[in-house]
């Protein structure tokens, strides 16, 4: 029996560990909070074996209860697939502008229609569908095609110079690169173009000869008062919205070389209910018609 | 290393074997007091969901419901949305700045009388005295080893201990859901695997900590008492064995030999009945110390043995350390309730209390938030107009489903338009919310050509309440290209 030290201060037994002249106290644990840790020791070994733990050269120990996290998200992107089902389901019948006007289809076929934009369409529209060059803004209401609720459902089922049947097809030809103009006519025309708008022209360009190329050429498509025509997509060439760009070099290079910009066809991609909410998703951007 | 104070090869034990407590039962002022306060809190905490509290038809009906699903929590005439939680943090500051106040008044008075865990020690304590009998008896029997008796005494106070944890458990998941149909759901087993598991851990929890780690969780897990030494002060009262009068302790025959001798004798005898009750068991004698709850079980039974042998009572009993100091100089004792520390905390919960009462009280039956799209912050439109964005939520916590009118402040000549909403021959849209709930809508603003306007213009969306005119106001930007200089 080890006589025992009781520091004085304290009135604490000590360990008989001393450190520079500090010594530790025994204020012992309870009991139980030791079995509580063995406790822990002995739940880590059932764990072991009832859950995946221990990193293998090759695999790991998956326990017996075959647990995997990856099949649970799998559980639940199903069960979250299945609810999405039910609650889309009154919009596969309903016609669009009856979506838009039903608080509870119009919710879901935002929320619908935004996730669907944000994975199939933001890579050339931009996330919010603000376009790029060559990829038209959906917010605003300058549409190539239309833009009332059937329209944009159309054009999303089909696409645009896509290798759908169905699609919707337009075409720019290239007046220069195939000699069906000479460059001092491309310029000309160019700059009765930006008149149309409104916008500057150059001094030594022939606004006369422009127009009657104009006329012979392009009047076809973009009408007379070049307004546009949306059953072959050719663009109002009047307002202040350019797909390319309003500068002269830019169109000087559509008129030589043509456009042909592809939309593709996503009703083999994407389910009716989801197409349908992209385009309500669309319509309310900001340019519905 | 001194080899003085070095010990011996065997060292002392790390680990303390638990100390079985077996406190006695005792008759008085402070036992009645707790007695009134656990019939008071389990009333409250067991009978609280069953109050009924009408709100109209779109509501549910119970007075304190906390609703997940709903995601919404019912106080009687409170109804507070997921994103009002800040009350809770009001109410968390009260409840702190309550415990300080009390602990600067008369110290523990939580720890002794209210916590759940002194209520259901307490009442578990009750059980086992009524089935295994007093102190000595259980002592005895512990002592005595296995006999059939003592199985079915343990028997009978572990089932009756597991029958209350039961009853605690149950009580508790009522409070989130209707309290009458979960009761009948419950017993025709038609309750969800939830409310079962969770009555289940309840029940397991009550009965291990009311029934066996008892004292052991204020003293070793609880922060409260190495909180509240920092919080008492030398004003504070405090259960306290006055020992200027208690010492020296001797029995009264040999205070009777001493006194004749004219010697001063105390007044306490030793008899160890403050130890024998006291919960945590230990002794008060030994001055103010983190396991002592504070419960003046300690206080009646001294008093108890004082009216005995004819000597005045409170010898134990609340007082502070400044009166023990000024008694033993032969002044009267001085207590001072209001002081810098009670004045702070009480000012403290008045503020907060009247900051929470006026939030509550002029709280909003709607609100709007509003989001400008990030891409594009705006549009030209074809006749060179300017169009922006925005992501609009309006809550209606009206509990009947109302028309909002949203307008524009410090916008002129802009017009509005709301997906999903019909224009009407009203000036502007006017859009109805479902009771309880929020909508949201997209909302699209437009400038016409020629307006001269900044690259950014603040102004503001007001939604009115269509009926009672309240109205709700939230800023925003409307954004144009950089005007040419």
């Amino acid at each position: 029996m080890a006589e025992k030290e009781i520091d004085k201060l304290s009135g604490v037994e000590t360990t008989g560990h001393e450190w520079d002249g500090l010594k530790e106290l025994n204020n012992p644990l309870p009991r139980w909070w030791l079995w509580v840790f063995y406790a822990t020791v002995v739940w880590s070994v059932i764990y072991w074996i009832l859950m995946p733990s221990w990193p293998m050269l090759t695999d790991y120990t998956r326990g017996i209860r075959g647990q995997s996290q990856r099949a649970v998200v799998m559980q639940e992107v199903d069960a979250l697939k299945t609810l999405r089902a039910e609650k889309g389901a009154g919009l596969a019948d309903a016609d669009l502008a009856e979506i838009q006007q039903t608080p509870a289809m119009l919710e879901f076929a935002m929320a619908n229609g935004r996730s669907a934009f944000g994975d199939n369409c933001a890579p050339c529209h931009g996330s919010g569908g603000g376009g790029f060059k060559g990829y038209p803004n959906l917010n605003d209401d300058a549409w190539l095609w239309g833009g009332s609720l059937d329209d944009i459902h159309q054009t999303l089922l089909y696409g645009i110079r896509s290798d759908h049947d169905e699609t919707r097809f337009g075409d720019m030809p290239a007046f220069g690169r195939d000699e069906l103009l000479t460059p001092d006519e491309v310029f000309d025309v160019a700059n009765y173009v930006h008149s149309l708008a409104g916008m500057d022209t150059a001094a030594d360009a022939n606004l006369e000869e422009g127009k009657t190329l104009y006329m012979d050429n392009c009047a076809v498509c973009h009408g007379d008062e070049g307004k546009g025509m949306r059953e072959v997509g050719a663009p109002n060439l009047t307002d202040g919205i350019w797909m390319y760009g309003s500068d002269l070099d830019t169109i000087v290079d559509g008129i030589n070389n043509g456009r042909g910009a592809v939309m593709p066809a996503w009703v083999d991609r994407l389910d009716p209910v989801t197409l349908k909410s992209l385009a309500v998703y669309t319509h309310s951007l900001g340019g519905g018609e | 290393m001194n080899a003085d104070t070095t010990t011996g090869d065997s060292p002392a034990p790390l680990y303390a074997a638990r100390k079985k407590v077996y406190p006695q039962k005792i008759q008085g002022r402070f036992r009645n007091i707790k007695w009134a306060l656990m019939l008071l809190t389990l009333g409250v905490y067991y009978f609280t969901p069953f109050i009924r509290w009408d709100r109209g038809p779109n509501a549910p009906d119970q007075a304190v419901l906390i609703d997940f699903p709903g995601r919404r929590f019912y106080f009687f005439f409170i109804e507070i949305w997921p994103q009002e939680v800040y009350y809770i943090t009001g109410l968390l500051i009260l409840a702190a700045m309550a415990l300080f106040l009390m602990n600067a008044v008369a110290g523990r008075l939580w720890c002794g009388y209210l916590c759940p865990q002194t209520v259901w020690t307490d009442l578990f304590y009750a059980v086992e005295r009524l089935v295994e009998g007093d102190r000595r008896e259980r002592m005895k029997a512990d002592k005595g080893g296995w006999t059939m008796t003592l199985v079915m005494e343990k028997l009978t106070k572990n089932a009756l201990w597991i029958l209350i944890a039961w009853w605690t458990g149950g009580a508790w998941v009522l409070y989130f859901a209707d309290a009458p149909t979960l009761v009948r759901d419950l017993a025709t087993f038609n309750a969800s695997a939830m409310a079962y598991m969770w009555i289940g851990i309840l029940t397991f929890t009550t009965f291990l900590l009311a029934g066996y780690a008892r004292e052991q969780v204020c003293v070793y897990m609880c922060p409260w008492p190495r909180i509240q030494a920092a919080l008492t002060d030398e004003w504070a009262l405090n259960v306290t064995y006055r020992y200027d009068r208690g010492e020296p302790r001797m029995s009264v025959k040999q205070a009777k030999r001493t006194e004749a001798k004219g010697e001063h004798a105390g007044d306490c005898v030793d008899c160890y009945q403050c130890v024998a009750v006291c919960p945590t068991g230990i002794d008060i004698r030994d001055g103010l110390q983190l396991e002592c709850i504070q419960c003046g079980l300690c206080i009646d039974a001294c008093d108890t043995v004082m009216d005995k042998i004819g000597r005045p009572t409170g010898l134990i009993g609340y007082d502070t350390d400044i009166n023990i100091a000024r008694r033993e100089e032969g002044k009267p004792p001085i207590y001072r309730f209001i002081r810098p520390r009670t004045i702070i905390y009480a000012v403290i919960i008045a503020l907060v209390s009247a900051i929470m009462l006026w939030s509550l009280a002029t709280r909003q039956q709607l609100d709007v938030s509003v989001i400008h799209d990030r891409n594009p912050l705006f549009v030209q439109l074809s006749d060179g107009g300017i169009q922006n964005g925005y992501t609009m939520r309006i809550s209606n916590k009206h509990l009947q489903p109302t028309d909002f009118e949203l307008s524009l402040a410090d916008l002129p000549g802009a017009s509005l338009n709301v997906i999903g909403i019909e224009a009407t021959d009203t000036p502007w849209p006017v859009i109805p919310v479902d009771p309880d709930t929020t909508r949201e809508v997209r909302v699209l603003v437009s400038m016409p050509d020629g307006t001269s306007l900044p690259a950014t213009h603040p102004f503001s969306f007001v939604i009115t309440d269509l009926e009672t005119g309240e109205q709700a106001t939230t800023s925003d930007f409307f954004r144009a290209p950089e005007p040419a200089n």
